[in-house]
């Protein structure tokens, strides 16, 4: 099962080696990470999404408390916390082909950042879902290339009753 | 304000921080701080391999409690420390390595002796520090000394390029260390505690199982408090020998792989496991699923990730092992009359199993018998003595034949099983005891990986004794062949090894050889008389086994038992009250 788990961490020279080290060095995946500063610069947050069952979950979440530059640690559950990702993505796009990709962007609320004599550039920004959604539509036209940032999360301002 | 060089900020905040003694090895980039410490008090120890320096700074620190503290130089000095880390890591020992780099422009660039050992180390270090500007130097080894001595102890690297111990700056003095993300939990929570008292009262037929982090936390009077107070039988793991009396009335010894029988039945059998300061480490355990099978787990560590990390616990209590018991024992009341009862018949069948199948080898006359020489050195140093062991037979037969009374008196690498341990620990324990007695229990195979110490301990004129149980095998591989590889002993035979008693004698200690049961006695009361290193060759019955033995994967009820008894002799396990 896939979980998403916000980490607080000091900004300091090698952190992301002990986060990463940590999940190879114990045989836990890392299906996306991305990591960036906060408001106050000294701290970043990583969001990673990861798979496992509970107990896989709870020793991650305990084993990253153990690193002494890891602030926090939390696991996000379901519906309490919002979540993004930024995809571009460069779709092959002859003149007979452009409407259509424009029509699916601006269903998908896509904006175009890159037009060239045979593709297209999309940016779309989104839940997982919606991004997956995106793709299975636009494969049948020819995906080019693809850059996922991986998501970020934060928890609700006010939990969901 | 005075302007200090890092060299100088370094060596005066490790002053600061109480250090003794530095065990170490020079090298290039660490000119500059070698010479500060030409000028200084604080003792330094040169030993002859870095992995030697790291394994004195660690039985130096299991020993005496204290932070150990070793140093070397970067590149092949750095990676030499590597085992001698992972296995303080392991085993959740105090440790400071410092380590030298190539200056700071040079970093990255394969220069000479360079090494990335922050990275190498990263997976066997509580924490580690790149010092990249020389005015964070006092809050780095003031931060590296709080880490490594606090919550779950264990390793921190310092890594210290050659210009930043060059460069000069107004240091300033450091009180205390305040690091965000670093809080350890010391006191249980309260309602967790009662909740583990009332279960425990309720038992029938508990146990506590007690582990390296009782003798950490220096919790063997609470230990014994919860023991004898309640009639319960504590077993103990390999680094907690030593955490209740090994000759107390409710000890049950060693349990595990080669535990005692009436341990690892205890255990089997137990509906309540009170686990301390262990970690269900698999050569406790055996086949998990079938460990403890009826029991209800109460467990106390200062490690949050140690609880339900092989076996799911039901009563987990964060904190200090010493803390959280005081509390336990002021909240528990005495078992009812029934439970009373109950727990009578309980000690009486584990005198049942004592009686049945007690620790036993079969004695000879002709043949040094191992254990023999191991529980001859219990009779001669009274039970009082700092054994160090190295890995293997040697480590197994110490732990289960010299009954280890007191804390810190047992020093063995346990998790990380490092052959090579023993020697250099020793050197660190009587450098950190001057007046105890210290042996190191080894394997002629152990023996010969840190042999080049015997210069250290020579040079120090160090009363350490080396009893080399010399049965001319990698014995514990070889037991493992003859057992479960139709006795093909491939590559464990020793066929080529040194006359250790010439060996000894060529770095200017002193070396017995041993090949008759009856001068075993008196050469180790010459040794322990000697006042500088002995090494004694004690030839030994070449193919001796470890009993019990629970084959790997197995229930720990499934004990390879060896040769018996004949003729049992009761001794009884009495209830305290």
């Amino acid at each position: 099962m896939k979980h998403t788990i916000s980490v607080l961490v000091e900004n300091k020279f090698g952190v992301l080696s002990r986060v990463a080290g940590l999940f190879s060095g114990r045989g836990y995946n890392i299906e996306s990470l991305s990591v960036a500063p906060t408001m106050d610069t000294s701290m970043s947050v990583m969001t990673i999404v990861t798979h496992g069952d509970e107990r896989v979950i709870e020793q991650v979440t305990k084993q990253l408390n153990k690193l002494i530059d890891v602030i926090k640690v939390m696991e996000m559950k379901e519906k309490d916390y919002i979540d993004r990702e930024m995809m571009l993505v460069r779709v092959s796009a002859e003149r007979e082909k452009r409407d259509e990709i424009l029509r699916i962007a601006n269903v998908f609320k896509a904006r175009v950042v890159d037009v060239a004599a045979k593709s297209i550039t999309l940016e779309v920004t989104g839940t997982d879902d919606k991004i997956d959604a995106v793709l299975r539509i636009l494969r049948p036209l020819g995906i080019r290339e693809l850059v996922r940032s991986g998501k970020v999360a934060m928890l609700r301002a006010e939990p969901r009753a | 304000m005075e302007e200090k060089t890092g060299a100088q900020i370094l060596v005066d905040s490790l002053v600061q921080e109480g250090v003794e003694v530095v065990f170490g090895y020079p090298g290039g980039v660490l000119l500059g701080i070698f010479d500060v410490l030409y000028d200084t008090d604080m003792r330094f120890v040169l030993t002859r391999h870095e992995q030697g320096a790291a394994h004195a700074a660690d039985g130096y620190a299991r020993s005496t409690g204290k932070v150990g503290v070793c140093i070397a130089t970067s590149g092949p000095g750095a990676t030499n420390l590597v085992t001698g880390i992972a296995t303080a890591y392991m085993d959740s020992v105090p440790l400071v390595a410092i380590t030298g780099q190539v200056p700071t422009e040079m970093i990255g660039g394969d220069a000479f002796q360079e090494a990335d050992i922050v990275g190498i180390t990263r997976p066997v270090t509580k924490h580690s520090y790149l010092v990249q500007d020389v005015c964070d130097l006092p809050r780095v080894v003031k931060e590296a000394f709080y880490i490594a001595s606090t919550g779950r102890p264990g390793p921190v690297l310092i890594d210290m390029p050659k210009d930043v111990a060059a460069c000069k700056t107004a240091s300033s003095k450091l009180d205390s260390a305040e690091i965000k993300g670093y809080k350890p939990t010391l006191k249980g929570n309260p309602k967790q505690i009662e909740r583990a008292a009332r279960v425990i009262e309720k038992a029938s037929r508990p146990v506590i199982y007690a582990g390296g982090g009782v003798i950490i936390s220096g919790a063997g009077e609470e230990i014994k408090k919860l023991a004898e107070s309640q009639d319960i039988p504590v077993t103990m793991t390999l680094l907690g020998l030593g955490s209740y009396p090994g000759d107390g009335p409710l000890s049950l010894g060693m349990l595990g792989m080669h535990g005692t029988y009436y341990a690892n039945m205890a255990v089997s059998e137990s509906d309540l496991l009170i686990a301390v300061g262990a970690r269900f480490d698999d050569r406790v355990t055996g086949n998990i699923e079938e460990f403890a099978p009826d029991a209800t787990v109460v467990h106390i560590d200062i490690d949050p990730s140690a609880i339900s990390k092989n076996v799911q616990v039901d009563y987990p209590i964060v904190g200090d092992v010493k803390t959280v018991l005081k509390e336990l024992n002021q909240k528990i009341n005495g078992p009812d009359q029934l439970r009373k009862r109950s727990r009578r018949n309980w000690l009486e069948q584990i005198d049942t199993w004592k009686s049945e199948h007690p620790l036993y080898y079969e004695p000879s006359d002709k043949v040094i018998k191992p254990q023999f020489v191991v529980e001859k050195i219990h009779e001669v140093t009274k039970g009082e003595a700092i054994i160090c062991t190295e890995v293997g037979q040697n480590q197994m037969w110490a732990a289960q034949f010299y009954r280890f009374q007191k804390p810190r008196r047992f020093l063995s690498s346990g998790g990380l099983g490092t052959m090579g341990y023993g020697f250099p620990a020793a050197i660190g324990a009587q450098l950190g005891n001057p007046g105890a007695l210290v042996f190191d229990v080894a394997g002629d195979g152990s023996f010969q990986m840190n042999v080049q110490e015997l210069a250290t301990a020579v040079q120090n004129a160090l009363p350490v004794n080396v009893a080399i149980l010399n049965n001319r095998f990698l014995g514990m591989v070889r037991q493992w062949q003859e057992l479960f590889y139709d006795r093909r002993y491939s590559n464990t035979c020793l066929a080529v090894e040194p006359d250790f008693k010439s060996l000894a004698e060529a770095y200017g200690a002193r070396g017995f050889l041993v090949t008759d049961p009856a001068d075993v006695e008196e050469v180790i009361k010459e040794a322990v008389n000697t006042p500088g290193p002995c090494i004694m060759d004690f030839r030994v019955d070449r193919e001796e086994n470890v009993f019990p033995m629970v084959p790997a994967g197995e229930s720990i009820r499934n004990m390879i038992l060896g040769p018996q008894k004949k003729k049992t002799k009761k001794k009884s396990l009495k209830s305290v009250k």
